[in-house]
C-alpha cells in the first residue's frame, strides 16, 4: 500500500508541480527585474482558457500553448508598460491585472466549458514495467521537460549572459543601472512580458494536460502562491525546480491517499500545499535571512 | 590611447528654484591632475555629473579635445571615454566584483564566456596597485574596498578621463598614497586625465598639478599648485587663510566604564569572518580610538552597537548593564551612533531633513498623540543653523543634500542633547576642512565634558590625533591595544596588517 502512495504521490508530483514550476520561474524573472507581478493569476486563468480554446479550434495542442504563451505575453507586457509610468504601484496593479485576466477568461471561456479539445500527449516514460501503476506515474508531460530546461536556461542566463546580467542590474539597484546608462523600463518591460508568457504556459498545463479540462475553477490559486514559492527559492531558477517539487508532491498528496482508499481527512490533505506555503515561509523567515537574495528595487522590500 | 582635455565653459545647473551652479568655467589640461575644491555644497559633485551626463547642463558647454560636445546622457560620456567614480557608490550590491566590472563594459557579449572573463581579468587585477577580491559580492564588501573597486572598474574600462568624487575619503593613508601615486603616473603619462575632488590639502599639494575653486555654486579662483600654498588654497576654498586650530584635551577619562563589550561574537556573514573580541572597554571622558584596515570587522562593531547586527555570544554593557541596542535603551541610556554611510545606514533619504532630523527625538519630545511640527522645525532650523547645513530647504528629501552636507545632518543629530555613549565611524567623512576641524573640536569638546567616544576611523592621524587610547581590528578582533601618546604609527601599522 506504501508502494501504491508513493507511486501515486511521485506521479501526481510531477503532474501538479508543472504548472507551480512555470509561474514561479516567470515570477522569478519578472522580480529579478525589480517589479513584482501578482498578476501572474490571472495570466495562468486566461493562459489556461486561451489554450483550450486554442487546441479545440486548430485540433492541435501545441498551438494551444503558443497561443497561452502570445497571451500570458500581452497582458504581461501591459502590467509592464503600466508600471513603467511613474507614481504606478506594481501591486496595486497586479492585483487589477489578475481579476482583469481571470474575468476575460470566464467571459471568453464559457463556451469552451463543455466540448472537449484534443489534450497533450504524455510521454511514456515507464514502457519498461509491467505495472501499471508504475506505467501511470511515469507518463509525464512533455512541458514538464520544458519547464526544467526553462530553469536550466534562465539560471544560466542570469549569470552568464548580457540580458540576465542586465536584468538583474536594474532589479538589484537602480542607481547602477543609471551610471552605466541601461534602459530600465523596457528590460523590466521585457522581463515581465517574458515571465507572464511562462506563467501563460503554466495555464495551459492545466486545461490541456492534468486536470485537462476548461472550467472556471481550474486554477487554484497556483498564481499567487508562485510568489510564495520565489522567496522560498530565493529567487534561484534552480531552487524553483526543487520548491515547485515539493509544492507538487504534498499537492498530490490528498489525490493519492484517495486512489488507496483513505477518505477520512480528505479537505485536510487538499490543504496541504496552503499549509506547506505557510510552514516554509515561516521557517525560512526565521533569523532574518529570508530576504538574502531579493533583488534590491522590489518594491515589496525597498 | 591619450589622454584629453576638457573645458567647461559656464556652466549654469538649478534644481527647483535652488541655483546649484552659476556660470562655472574650468579649464582642464590632457594628461594632468586637477583638483576640484570647494566646501561642502559647493557645487563640485553636480558640475562634474553635468560633465559626465547625469544631469543636463541648464546653459554654457563642454569642449571635448577643444571640440563642442553634447554630453545628454551617461552613454554620451561613455562613447567619448569620460568616466567617472561617484561618491555615493554605483556598483551592484548583490554580483560580484568579476561580474560588476565585466558590465560595465560597453562591448559585453551576449553570452559570456566566464572561463576566458576570469583570465582576462585575473590577469588585469596583477597590473593593479591594489587587489580586490574578484568572486565577492559587491554587497559583502567594507566601504574601502568598494571605492577601490570602483576605480578598478575605471581603470578597467581604459578611461582617457576620469573624475573621482572625494576617492580616499575611505582608504587608508597609505593606500590613498599609492592609489593617488599610480593615477598621477598614468596622468603624467598621457594617458589619462584626472579630476580630483578632495577636501585634503595634503593630497592637492603632494599629487595635483592645477586646482579650480568654487565656492556656493559659483567660480572662486583657479591656478597652478606649485604658485599656490596652503593659505591661500584654504582661502579660496573658505574664505579664511587658515582652518580653526586643533581643540584642547581637557583632564584625564574617568574611571567609571561607560562602555564595555565582553567575549563579543558575531556570525560570519557572506564569506567574512564575524567578530571575536574578547574585552573593549570606554571609560567616560575617553575616547578610545578603534584603527584598522578597512574590512576588518570595524563596520560588524558599529552594527552591533547600533543594533542592526544582531549577536551570536558575549555581551555590551553600557553602564555595567546588559544593552540590547534597541530605541527605548538608545534613548534611555543616551547612547549615539553615528554609522559606516550614514545616508543609507542613518537616515530616510525620501524623508526631509527636517524630519531626518528629529529621527532621534522626535517620540520623545512630547507625551501628546501627534507630532509637534513646529518644534520639529524650530530644532531642525537650530542644528541646520549650528552645523552649517547647506540644503535647497529644509523640506527637501535629504537624499538630494550634498555628501558633507548629509554627513553634517548625521552629525547635528547625533551629537544633539545629552549624549552619554558616542559611536562615531568616519565622522569627518566626505567633510570640508573647515567643518572637519569643527567636528573635532565637538568630539573633543564632548569627551571634555565627560560623554564616551568609541572612533572608528581609517584615518590614522585622526585617530592618533582624538584618542586617548588605540585599539587595533584585525579580522575582527582587537589584536592590540595602547595608549594613544606616545604610540608608534609604524607599530600601529604592523598590528593593523596582521604582523603582531
Ligand atoms: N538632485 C538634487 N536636487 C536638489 N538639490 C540638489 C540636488 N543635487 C544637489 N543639490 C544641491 O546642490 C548643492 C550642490 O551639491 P553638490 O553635491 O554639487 O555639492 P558638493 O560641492 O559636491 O559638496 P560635498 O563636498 O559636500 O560633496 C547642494 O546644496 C545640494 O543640496
Ligand atoms: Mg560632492
Amino acid at each position: 500500500m506504501i508502494d501504491t502512495v508513493a507511486l501515486a504521490m511521485l506521479g501526481g508530483s510531477l503532474r501538479v508541480s508543472t504548472p507551480f514550476l512555470f509561474v514561479s520561474l516567470g515570477e522569478c524573472l519578472t522580480e529579478k527585474a525589480g517589479r513584482i507581478n501578482l498578476g501572474n493569476e490571472g495570466v495562468l486563468v486566461l493562459g489556461a482558457m486561451v489554450a483550450y480554446a486554442t487546441s479545440y479550434e486548430t485540433g492541435n495542442p501545441w498551438a494551444g500553448i503558443a497561443a497561452a504563451a502570445i497571451a500570458g505575453l500581452l497582458l504581461g507586457g501591459l502590467h509592464g508598460a503600466i508600471c513603467s509610468l511613474t507614481r504606478v504601484n506594481d501591486v496595486a496593479m497586479g492585483i487589477a491585472l489578475m481579476l482583469a485576466g481571470t474575468g476575460t477568461a470566464f467571459f471568453f471561456g464559457k463556451p469552451y466549458v463543455q466540448p472537449s479539445a484534443p489534450l497533450l500527449p504524455g510521454i511514456p516514460l515507464g514502457f519498461w514495467s509491467d505495472s501499471p501503476q508504475l506505467r501511470n506515474a511515469l507518463n509525464v508531460c512533455p512541458l514538464f521537460f520544458l519547464g526544467l530546461l526553462a530553469a536550466f536556461v534562465m539560471h544560466w542566463g542570469f549569470r552568464s549572459t548580457r540580458m540576465g546580467l542586465r536584468i538583474r542590474i536594474v532589479g538589484d539597484s537602480q542607481d547602477a543601472a543609471l551610471a552605466l546608462g541601461l534602459p530600465i523600463n523596457r528590460t523590466r518591460l521585457f522581463a515581465t512580458a517574458a515571465g507572464s508568457a511562462l506563467a501563460g504556459i503554466g495555464g495551459a498545463f492545466l486545461s490541456l494536460y492534468y486536470p485537462g479540462s476548461w472550467n472556471e475553477g481550474l486554477s487554484s490559486g497556483q498564481g499567487l502562491m508562485a510568489v510564495a514559492l520565489v522567496v522560498f527559492a530565493r529567487w534561484n531558477p534552480i531552487n524553483c525546480i526543487y520548491a515547485s517539487l515539493l509544492f507538487g508532491a504534498a499537492g498530490a498528496l490528498g489525490p493519492s491517499l484517495q486512489t488507496v482508499g483513505v477518505t477520512w481527512g480528505y479537505y485536510l490533505f487538499y490543504a496541504a500545499p496552503y499549509v506547506v506555503t505557510l510552514t516554509v515561509l515561516i521557517l525560512t523567515a526565521r533569523g532574518g535571512t529570508a530576504l538574502r537574495g531579493m533583488p534590491g528595487q522590489l518594491s515589496i522590500g525597498r | 590611447m591619450t589622454a584629453i582635455g576638457i573645458e567647461a565653459i559656464d556652466i549654469g545647473k538649478h534644481f527647483g528654484s535652488f541655483h546649484a551652479l552659476s556660470g562655472v568655467s574650468m579649464k582642464v589640461a590632457p594628461g594632468s591632475v586637477h583638483g576640484l575644491l570647494g566646501e561642502n555644497g559647493a557645487g563640485k559633485s553636480t558640475l562634474v555629473k553635468c560633465l559626465l551626463g547625469y544631469y543636463k547642463a541648464d546653459t554654457g558647454s563642454f569642449l571635448v579635445d577643444d571640440r563642442e560636445a553634447t554630453i545628454e546622457r551617461p552613454a554620451d560620456a561613455d562613447a567619448l571615454g569620460l568616466g567617472m567614480v561617484y561618491q555615493h557608490f554605483t556598483l551592484v550590491p548583490s554580483m560580484t566584483v568579476a561580474e560588476n566590472l565585466v558590465m560595465s563594459r560597453r562591448d559585453v557579449p551576449a553570452a559570456i564566456d566566464w572561463r576566458a572573463e576570469k583570465a582576462a581579468l585575473g590577469e588585469f587585477m596583477r597590473g593593479m596597485p591594489f587587489k580586490v577580491p574578484l568572486d565577492a559580492e559587491v554587497g559583502t564588501l567594507a566601504a574601502g574596498e568598494r571605492q577601490k573597486t570602483e576605480i578598478v572598474k575605471q581603470l578597467y574600462l581604459q578611461r582617457r578621463f576620469l573624475v573621482l568624487d572625494e576617492p580616499t575619503s575611505v582608504l587608508t593613508p597609505q593606500e590613498a598614497t599609492e592609489m593617488l601615486g599610480l593615477v598621477r603616473d598614468l596622468a603624467h603619462s598621457g594617458q589619462l586625465t584626472i579630476v580630483i575632488i578632495t577636501h585634503k590639502l595634503k593630497e592637492v599639494a603632494a599629487f595635483v598639478d592645477e586646482v579650480t575653486v568654487l565656492r556656493r555654486g559659483r567660480f572662486a579662483g583657479a591656478g597652478l599648485v606649485k604658485d599656490l600654498g596652503a593659505a591661500d588654497l584654504t582661502a579660496m576654498m573658505i574664505g579664511e587663510p587658515h582652518a580653526p586650530a586643533n581643540p584642547e584635551r581637557l583632564g584625564e577619562p574617568a574611571a567609571e566604564i561607560r562602555l564595555a563589550v565582553r567575549d563579543l561574537r558575531t556570525a560570519a556573514d557572506g564569506g567574512r569572518k564575524g567578530l571575536s573580541i574578547a574585552a573593549l572597554d570606554v571609560k567616560a571622558g575617553e575616547i578610545v580610538g578603534i584603527a584598522g584596515v578597512s574590512g576588518n570587522g570595524q563596520k560588524d562593531l558599529v552594527e552591533v552597537l547600533g543594533g542592526q547586527r544582531p549577536i551570536e555570544a558575549g555581551e555590551v554593557l553600557v553602564d555595567g548593564t546588559q544593552y540590547d541596542a534597541s530605541r527605548a535603551q538608545s534613548q534611555a541610556r543616551h547612547v549615539r551612533v553615528l554609522p559606516e554611510e550614514p545616508l543609507r545606514n542613518g537616515c530616510v533619504p525620501p524623508m526631509t531633513v527636517v524630519d531626518n532630523l528629529n529621527l532621534r527625538a522626535f517620540d520623545t519630545a512630547n507625551s501628546r498623540l501627534w507630532l509637534d511640527r513646529s518644534a520639529m522645525a524650530a530644532r531642525a532650523a537650530s542644528m541646520i543653523a549650528a552645523y552649517g547645513i547647506r540644503a535647497p530647504s529644509p523640506i527637501v528629501p535629504i537624499g538630494v543634500l550634498s555628501g558633507g552636507n548629509v554627513q553634517r545632518c548625521v552629525l547635528a543629530r547625533e551629537f544633539d542633547g545629552d549624549v552619554r555613549l558616542l559611536v562615531l565611524a568616519n565622522p569627518c567623512f566626505g567633510l570640508d576642512v573647515k567643518a572637519v576641524a569643527e567636528t573635532r573640536a565637538r568630539i573633543m569638546a564632548a569627551r571634555n565634558q565627560g560623554t564616551a567616544v568609541l572612533l572608528i576611523s581609517e584615518d590614522l592621524d585622526e585617530i592618533l590625533e582624538l584618542s586617548d587610547r588605540v585599539a587595533v581590528m584585525h579580522d575582527g578582533e582587537i589584536v592590540h591595544q595602547m595608549p594613544a601618546a606616545g604610540a608608534d604609527p609604524q607599530e600601529i601599522g604592523r598590528h593593523m596588517l596582521g604582523h603582531h
